[in-house]
């Protein structure tokens, strides 16, 4: 076991290939974050090249949590596509969340913890009603989910001016609470010359526990397969239906996170937010090596995911780079990680 | 002690501070109503949904309807042929009079002047302050944003800014290109930035970055008042000694203003832009009256700063301004 690492070129030559072990580098370039890794470094390099800013220490605060805020939902949602599903409702799901813990609290005069707490209620009932919605209808998720994030868009504005008369939560800063649930979610600290917004900690924490869920333990396992292929994996006595509103559930449970970020950063949470927000985790999710068709992917090639458009989205501001092409310049630079991506893949499978 | 103990929490879940007031009036002006027929007028903007600029439009619009007798039918969609399809549609209810946002005046123009020639009058609002006279449109309430984009700029170099950043929240809309190209006119180092409006963390990400890559900006120049309390934090993470003014207000923003932590806003009066479309339609329908006398009535630009601040907080405590 330990010698064939530094034997490559021998190992596998004379027995069943079956069974043969692959060389470290075949197997560290085969893993599916590999391919996001290399494009990360690429587009790290680039904007270090090209950016002063870029460079300085103190500036890696901001690309964290620009990162960051991608981060936390794509971690669950890499998941989720892992387990065969989309979720379209991901981004205004958070935009409810932080609504809902606003609006609880300030419309009955209670404490700010009591909005959140019933807000997190919510946010992982919304997920356990897409799962249930999808099995009930047995409808691709795409559709289910859309429909949700349809519904949640109208909840959101609908609601709101209900309670408040007008489109965007009140100022809750002022109540009993406050102060103590935005050190939790909002605040930031020290290290160094950086500045380290708590997201970027919830972000890291979320991805080891994700990661090792989904490679150490048995529910990691069931996630492959209900993805790979859902009746086999019924046939051998994987519990699918509850597999998938688990993953549904733990989406709701990361988009209450953000939702909570978004509204003890920012005081108040405009309705009409998050709308477009869902494709950028999902994008996040597939530069990091998630298959659209599921069973394949990884959660640590998600972060680097969020990490490559926080670097790209503020990279282009630290370079300079003329605004009118932001979106452009955006655009060729997931593609081109994509494409790096696609082709490390390539590469370590004909090994 | 069961019961003891729930009480202690459910007293411990109150908040003894802040919260919705029970006193809250809902707003709008009060006064009379007009004993002139039930009439239908559309409201139809480009507004994207949740918008607290276009909540204010709304209800002005929404406090004139209440005292001239109106129903007042509100559509908005941020889309030009969305947007060009709800006068269409408007036309098709035969309503009695159309007020209309021209902020996408060429897929707007075939609908309005539809609308015009079958006898429904219409008035422009807030945008198309170019293009609504030859659309045969009656009157016109709004700002010239490159006017007031000038104004901001004149203001900047009489406060000694030296470099302004100017964030534009919705790439490709004109109007607010007119803002910043108007503060580059009288304020030429001016430069633009493009963020998503619709997802607040990234905003205030590429602000910060922007003032981590120039130090020399120090006035941030938003152009929407969630944007602007946004850009407070963004100086702060960037450790930047810029200031931040910006265009249109909320009651958030009149009470920044109040705390110093922004130093400006310029303020079109979206209350009035509402109100006085929608009451212009009705004088025109009841009196023959129109307003403006072939021009523009100007909504703006007006500045809120802290010497005028405390004259609009209690009406913005409100909701309407």
């Amino acid at each position: 076991m330990t010698a064939t690492a530094t034997e490559p070129g021998r190992a596998g030559a004379t027995r069943d290939d079956r069974v043969a072990s692959r060389s470290l580098a075949a197997r560290l370039l085969s893993r599916p974050e590999v391919g996001s890794l290399i494009g990360a470094i690429v587009i790290f390099l680039l904007f270090m090249a090209v950016a002063v800013p870029f460079r300085n220490v103190a500036n890696v605060g901001t690309i964290l949590y620009g990162a960051s805020t991608i981060g936390i939902m794509a971690v669950p949602v890499a998941l989720l596509m892992i387990g065969g599903e989309f979720d379209l409702s991901a981004g205004v799901a958070a935009t409810t969340s932080g609504l809902s813990a606003s609006l609880i609290a300030w419309n009955l005069g209670l404490n700010v913890w009591v909005g959140v707490v019933l807000a997190l209620v919510v946010s992982v009932a919304v997920g356990a009603f897409n799962g249930w919605l999808l099995f009930k209808t047995g409808l691709p998720s795409f559709l289910v989910t859309l429909g949700t994030f349809f519904i949640l868009q109208g909840v959101n504005l609908g609601v709101t001016r209900l309670l408040t008369g007008n489109v965007a939560s009140a100022d809750i800063s002022d109540m009993d609470g406050f102060a103590g649930a935005q050190k939790v979610f909002g605040s930031e600290f020290a290290l160094g010359p950086v500045t380290v917004k708590i997201t970027v900690i919830y972000w890291i924490v979320l991805t080891l526990v994700a990661a090792h869920v989904l490679l150490r333990t048995r529910a990691g396992n069931w996630i492959f397969a209900v993805g790979g292929d859902a009746a086999a994996a019924r046939a051998v006595g994987v519990p699918v239906k509850a597999t998938k509103i688990g993953l549904f559930m733990a989406v709701g449970f990361c988009a209450w996170l953000s939702g909570m970020h978004l509204l003890f950063q920012f005081n108040t949470v405009q309705s009409g937010e998050g709308v477009g927000k869902e494709f950028i985790f999902i994008i996040a999710a597939v530069i990091g090596g998630c298959l659209l068709t599921g069973g394949y992917g990884s959660v640590v090639g998600a972060s680097i995911g969020a990490l490559i458009f926080g670097m790209t989205q503020l990279g282009i501001n630290y370079a300079g780079w003329n605004p009118d092409w932001f979106k452009t310049f955006l655009g060729v630079m997931l593609v081109l990680a994509t494409v790096v991506n696609v082709y490390v893949k390539m590469k370590a499978d004909r090994r | 002690m069961v019961t003891g103990t729930l009480a202690a929490l459910v007293l411990a879940a109150c908040s003894s501070s802040g919260g919705k007031q029970p006193a809250q009036a809902s707003g709008a002006a009060q006064a009379g109503v007009a004993d002139t027929p039930r009439m239908t007028i559309a409201l139809i903007t480009h507004a994207p949904p949740g918008d607290t600029f276009w909540d204010l439009v709304r209800k002005g619009a929404e406090a004139a309807a209440k005292k001239d007798n109106v129903d007042l039918q509100f559509q908005s969609d941020p889309d030009g042929a969305n947007q060009a399809n709800l006068v269409q549609s408007a036309i098709d209810k035969k309503v009695d009079g159309i007020a209309v946002t021209l902020a996408k005046p060429d897929a707007m123009k075939a609908n309005v002047e539809k609308a015009v020639q079958g006898g429904i009058p219409v008035v422009a609002l807030n945008g198309g302050i170019e293009d609504w006279k030859a659309m045969g449109v009656q009157g016109y309430f709004g700002q010239d944003e490159k006017i007031a984009g000038e104004a901001a700029g004149e203001r900047l170099k009489t406060d000694g800014a030296k470099k302004a950043l100017c964030v534009i929240q919705e790439q490709g809309h004109v109007g607010l290109e007119a803002r910043c190209d108007g503060a580059k006119a009288t304020f030429p180092d001016t430069e633009k930035i493009y963020v998503t409006g619709t997802d607040m963390p990234s905003v205030q990400a590429a602000i910060t970055s922007k003032l981590q890559q120039d130090p020399a900006i120090d006035r941030v120049l938003t152009l929407g008042a969630p944007f602007a309390l946004t850009a407070v934090k963004s100086v702060k993470d960037a450790s930047s000694s810029a200031k931040v003014v910006t265009f249109d207000t909320n009651k958030d923003l009149v009470t920044a203003i109040k705390n110093g932590e922004v130093e400006w806003a310029v303020d079109q009066q979206p209350y009035l832009q509402g109100y006085l479309a929608v009451d212009s339609l009705w004088l025109y329908k009841v009196n023959g009256n129109t307003i403006g006398g072939g021009q523009a009535t100007l909504t703006g630009p007006a500045f809120i700063d802290k010497t005028n601040v405390a004259n609009v907080e209690k009406f913005a405590a409100n909701g309407t301004r």
